[in-house]
């Protein structure tokens, strides 16, 4: 308000100047003061599952101030970390992911190859189709795929439903669209002349693949590779609707049911284990945040 | 790369003729391979994707018992229910509400972070995005928290202005207040990702020309920014409608359709009926609900990705 007033009093061409100096001042003081807010917002969930999670439950069921912790305690950590339920939740999550990210990096890359480089036949309809499907939701398709592998189940004897590997067959239809259309635009992206070149040289196509495209997209293999791995550790539903017994849950699935008992909830528990379980993709994200960023906005920007 | 090049000047000094036979050896190799490269990807996409989808429809058809086929059965039944169109009211509520204020809260928050000093953006950036990172069935455990009926944090800082206690989750409308909340807290993050990445590529000049014309900060905004991020914006919308529209997890933990069914939407009505209930037809045909809105966005994405594609 105060600039305004200034600038409009100053009819020099100095004054002028001040005052868009003094309003740059300005804005950037509002823009921290909002960020700060933005950023409390953003961060009070997860301090406070830190705080509840370092809290014993002799404090959190007392009156006290709930966003500080008196006596701190390490005891939710000791008792999550010694369950073996809980390790197996951990384990099962863990082998279910980075198979998924295997799987979903051997059949998308070489298929986002053949999409991008090698035009073929229904190549273009095929690669909107990859698209298309990424946007299909897995609410839309729970339903089906379970009355589906149970069907195969009573027809073939092979039991897929309530096993934690059944994850293994579902997953890949949340990562690996995404993951080829990423990679898609990123090989896209990559000079003819350097295939043509390798071709001319008698490189086969496998080689081209393996010798020049994959070592100059590396960043976008990085970036898939950290959405693979993200999507399966967060999925919620398929687990949820997949697997029920204790040792083939997965941890999302696994705190909310075990930690959880009819209307008793504790908290420090679920807190710890709604921490532990977000550690891997923070950590992931911490170290490698410009690789995250670049697969999040690759997949509206490329292509 | 260094050897590629070496390679190819090695290959330029060899006979012509050798070279064309090469080529064509791999164009004969080459449709062979490629549908060979693609067929766990197609195989993938035909088996679950392409016919769950056309299975649900089937589905859809079905008794209860799945042993006798009963036509628009089902979806005369969800006619006729209150519950159904509670749902259907509920899930464009959650859904267009959340998705404007997501990408109201990205636009601005994606200004304010455009405004500080380059250096510093980096780490305002990777605060912000913490939301989007953690897996949302763990924060949306955070919220249940925060929301407790009797040991709710909010409630006690409210309780210093004198306001409360709010019944988060227990009122119908604090509920779906409370699901909308937590939703825009984890993808407002997303759209700030998407809308700085749009900010940082309008150039510099078209602001000092507009500066120069004597535009002020609205008019900046409106006749510059927007319509240089008009295609991001689109996208960024259309996609988190999508993926709003469907969502399941918030929802199923933060209140698991209560109170009186009054916060349930299309998936976790879905899952109720469908898997709780047992009904999978019933389950299948709400769950199909979905497909006309979904379908609708998919288009308009599809037709602005290939606008895109046509262009360049």
């Amino acid at each position: 308000m105060s600039t305004m007033t200034i600038d409009k009093s100053g009819p020099t061409r100095k004054v002028k100047y001040g005052s868009m100096s003094r309003d740059r001042t300005w804005a950037l003081r509002w823009s921290y003061f909002f960020l700060t807010l933005f950023a409390i917002f953003s961060l009070t969930p997860p301090f406070y599952m830190l705080i509840t999670s370092l809290k014993g439950s002799a404090e959190i069921s007392a009156a006290t101030n709930p966003w500080w912790v008196h006596q701190p305690t390490l005891e939710n950590y000791v008792q999550l970390l010694t369950s073996n339920q809980f390790l197996r939740f951990f384990w099962n999550s863990a082998w279910v992911s980075i198979i998924v990210v295997t799987v979903t990096m051997l059949i998308s890359v070489p298929a986002a190859f053949a999409l991008a480089r090698m035009k073929f036949w229904g190549s273009a309809t095929l690669a909107t189709g990859v698209f298309l499907t990424y946007l299909i939701p897995d609410s839309l398709l729970f339903i089906p795929l379970f009355k589906m592998f149970a069907v195969f189940g009573d027809l073939t004897g092979i039991q897929l439903v309530n096993r934690w590997y059944v994850l293994l067959f579902i997953y890949p239809t949340l990562t690996v669209p995404f993951c080829t259309w990423i990679m898609i635009g990123y090989f896209a992206s990559i000079p003819k002349e350097l295939d043509e070149a390798a071709i001319i040289d008698g490189a086969s196509w496998f080689q081209t693949l393996t010798r020049i495209f994959i070592p100059v997209a590396l960043p976008g293999l990085i970036a898939a590779t950290i959405f693979a791995f993200t999507v399966s550790w967060a999925q919620f539903l398929y687990p949820l609707v997949f697997t029920t017994s204790t040792d083939q849950l997965v941890l999302p699935v696994g705190i909310i049911t075990t930690l959880i008992k009819g209307d008793v909830f504790n908290w420090g528990q679920i807190m710890t284990g709604a921490l532990l379980g977000a550690a891997p993709p923070l950590i992931i994200y911490a170290f490698l945040m410009d690789y995250y960023i670049a697969g999040l906005t690759a997949g509206a920007t490329k292509g | 790369m260094v050897d590629v090049a070496f390679q190819s000047n090695r290959t330029a000094a060899a006979q012509a003729g050798r070279r064309r036979v090469g080529l064509r050896n791999a164009l004969r190799r080459k449709s062979m391979s490629a549908f060979l490269m693609t067929l766990p990807l197609i195989l993938l996409i035909a088996i679950l994707v392409i016919y769950p989808a056309l299975y649900s429809v089937h589905l859809a058809t079905l008794n209860k018992a799945m042993t006798k086929f009963v036509g628009f059965g089902n979806f005369e039944f969800l006619f006729k229910r209150d519950t159904f169109w509670l749902v259907v009211k509920q899930s464009c509520i959650f859904a267009i509400s959340a998705v404007i204020f997501k990408a109201l809260i990205g636009f601005i928050v994606a200004h304010f972070v455009h405004n500080v000093p380059a250096n510093k953006q980096r780490k305002w950036r990777g605060m912000l995005l913490v939301p989007w990172v953690i897996p949302p069935a763990m924060s949306t455990l955070a919220w249940l928290w925060l929301f407790d009926p009797s040991y709710s944090a909010f409630n006690y800082t409210l309780s210093f202005f004198g306001i409360g206690p709010i019944p988060w989750t227990g009122d119908a409308m604090w509920a779906r207040f409370s699901v909308i909340l937590v939703n825009v807290w984890y993808g407002a993050p997303f759209f700030m990702i998407m809308y700085l990445a749009a900010l940082k590529s309008v150039p510099e000049q078209l602001y000092e020309a507009a500066a120069i014309d004597g535009a002020n900060w609205w008019q900046r905004i409106w006749y510059v920014t927007l319509p240089m991020m008009r295609n991001i914006i689109a996208i960024t919308t259309l996609f988190s409608l999508i993926v709003t529209f469907a969502n399941f997890d918030i929802v199923r933990i933060l209140t698991a359709g209560g109170p009186l069914d009054h916060t349930h939407i299309f998936a976790t009505w879905a899952f109720r009926v469908g898997i709780e209930g047992s009904d999978i037809p019933l389950g299948a045909s709400v769950s199909l609900f979905m497909v006309p809105i979904l379908a609708v966005a998919a288009i308009f994405i599809l037709r602005d990705i290939t606008k895109r594609g046509n262009e360049s």
